[in-house]
């Protein structure tokens, strides 16, 4: 198999074409150095993201608070979490880092407060 | 009417303006920040991403936590007053300068000071500013205003959206739109590149397939009360390419199409402005062109990362400092200009005999550019570029060795390019 992607490392984004057969074997062309590597080798075998989304606030000084996974999240995983997500409800007080919901679906990676949620 | 006295007062309570009131109250002269909203922040509370501080505090945070990191130190001290909901209208300047403010809780104030920080940060340039034709249905939004409806009213704007420009606002709206259930048909570019950030067409658009028209734009809006649709049409070698136009039948539109400089009060009081920038002309201690009024932030030029704006401004802040200690001399200061390929440099004024930082815009996108400091002509300093690009501000510095190098020209002008 062949995929051409942009490596993000760092902001000389050079234009990867990786090839592989097995996962066992993956090959790079196009790095300009080894983090170009393990990025596309992630991006092929466990691309992961940060998700940032907002929870509605039953009262409190704002209507909507920010949140945010602590790790970046299993790909695959995103779209439950944000279920998930929409279906919170917080009540004040809340402090920034608080964590909201615990090892999501037991990937270890944590959703947290990204703003503190005072009572009015 | 309520009557007051500071030292220094802060327009906007942004991160700009929370970092310049930090030092300047810490170096012990009283602070008045004066902000429009209910909350201190700024454009920071409505942007829930990530992708903030990685220089200032080496973390990987989202905008509202970057900007309680800032609160919390402005509210432990005693010489800063905030004052929300608070909007300055009108400066009468001279010594000291007055300057007038609509607070709701107060009414009119006056404010009596000797030094102003400018930093009410920059609007989005809407429909108006680029003239799209076709009618004039409800669903047109700049993407700004799109993420406050969607991050802090908790409103979603439609069903299924086009987003114009693919500057990073637009390209973060179209990841925040697909993860709240809208579908994004597509972002379409003038230019034959996007002018966000690749992280951000990698992770906010390919990550959802979404389609980036490059060197397309929008020709056409329908819809009589709501948007029913567009038309968007390819462009070659800059004429439109009716034939090949097609139509993406969408019920709202998100304007991703730039940033300006908000100065209109600036200019009414009489602070020169730089037409490049948008902002103020600046010394090398970001003072303006009307003695005691500072600026810093995006009132002063665009920046894309709030790490810079945080340096920028804490740096505009002991320059204030130094003016109310009455040892600012701007008589010592020499220009700075823009040479090949760069679009501007701020501040637009250097200090022989201290450090001076520049941020500077590209006008061309290259790997492997040089940077070429002159003086008279003659190159003062290099420094290798692995990558410039017009989105993405460039830093430099210049130290006390550098403009040592003499010349017997009385001007001593610098030119900055980029090969
Ligand atoms: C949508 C968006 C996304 C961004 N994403 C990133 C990112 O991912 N990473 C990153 O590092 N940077 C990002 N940035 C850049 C960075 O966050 C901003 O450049 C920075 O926060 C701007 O700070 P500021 O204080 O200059 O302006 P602002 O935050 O806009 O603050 C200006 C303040 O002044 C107030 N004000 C205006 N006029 C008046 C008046 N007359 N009287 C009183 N108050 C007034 C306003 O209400 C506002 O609170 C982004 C910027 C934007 C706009
Ligand atoms: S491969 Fe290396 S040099 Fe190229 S973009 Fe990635 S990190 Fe940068």
């Amino acid at each position: 198999m062949e995929r051409k992607m942009v490596c993000i490392s760092c902001p000389l984004g050079c234009r990867l074409t990786v090839t592989w057969e097995d996962e066992n074997d993956i090959a790079v062309k196009g790095n300009k150095c080894a983090k170009g590597e393990s990025y596309a080798q992630e991006e092929i075998l466990a691309p992961k993201r940060v998700v940032t989304a907002t929870v509605r606030a039953a009262t409190g000084a704002v209507r909507r608070l920010p949140v945010k996974t602590n790790l970046p999240m299993l790909k695959g995983y995103i779209p439950a979490l944000l279920n998930r997500i929409y279906k919170l409800e917080l009540r004040p007080p809340i402090v920034r880092g608080q964590v909201l919901l615990k090892n999501i679906e037991g990937t270890g990676v944590d959703l947290v407060a990204t703003r503190n949620l005072k009572k009015v | 009417m309520i009557e007051k006295h500071y030292d220094a007062v802060v327009f906007g309570g942004g991160s700009a303006g929370l970092a310049a009131a930090v030092r300047i109250a810490g170096q012990g002269c009283s602070v008045a920040v004066l902000e429009r909203e209910n909350e201190l922040g700024g454009i920071l509370n409505q942007c829930i991403h990530n992708g903030f501080g990685i220089q200032r505090f080496k973390e990987d945070l989202t905008g509202p936590e970057y900007a309680e990191r800032f609160i919390e130190m402005v509210e432990e001290l005693d010489n800063v007053s905030i004052f929300l909901e608070t909007t300055a209208l009108e400066v009468t300047h001279g010594t000291p300068h007055s300057v007038f403010a609509y607070s709701k809780r107060y009414g009119v104030i006056k404010i009596e000071c000797r030094a102003i920080v400018l930093a009410m940060g920059c609007r989005e340039r809407n429909r108006g500013n680029i003239g799209i034709p076709g009618t004039r249905p409800a669903g047109v939004f700049t993407a700004g205003l799109a993420q406050r409806l969607i991050n802090i009213d908790g409103y979603i704007p439609g069903r299924r959206a086009v987003i114009l420009g693919s500057g990073d606002i637009g390209l973060i709206m179209a990841r925040r739109l697909t993860w709240v259930g809208v579908e994004v048909l597509g972002v379409i570019e003038i230019q034959g590149y996007p002018s966000g950030l690749t992280r951000n067409i990698v992770q906010c658009l390919n990550d959802f397939n979404i389609p980036l028209y490059l060197s397309h734009t929008l020709s056409e809006i329908r819809g009589k009360d709501r948007v029913t649709g567009v038309t968007v049409t390819p462009l070659q070698d800059g004429k439109t390419v009716t034939a090949k136009s097609f139509d993406l039948d969408c019920d709202t539109i998100l304007l991703s199409v730039g940033l300006i400089p908000d100065n209109e009060l600036s200019r009414k009081f009489g602070v020169s402005l730089n037409p490049e920038t948008g902002g103020p002309f600046v010394d090398a201690g970001l003072m303006s062109s009307v003695p005691g009024v500072f600026a810093c932030g995006n009132v002063l030029h665009v920046h894309d990362l709030v790490d810079y704006v945080s340096e920028e401004s804490e740096r505009c802040a002991s320059f204030v400092v130094e003016y109310l200690n009455g040892t600012y001399n701007p008589l010592l200061h020499h220009p700075i200009v823009s040479g090949a390929n760069v679009k501007y440099v701020i501040p637009n004024k250097y200090l022989p005999g201290m450090t001076n930082r520049f941020y500077l815009r590209s006008l061309i996108v290259k790997n492997k550019a040089e940077l070429v400091i002159s003086l008279e002509g003659e190159p003062l300093k290099r420094k290798n570029l692995a990558h410039v690009q017009p989105s993405e501000m460039v830093s430099f510095s210049l130290d006390e060795q550098d403009l040592s190098r003499g010349s017997e020209s009385r001007e001593k002008k610098l030119e900055v390019s980029i090969y």
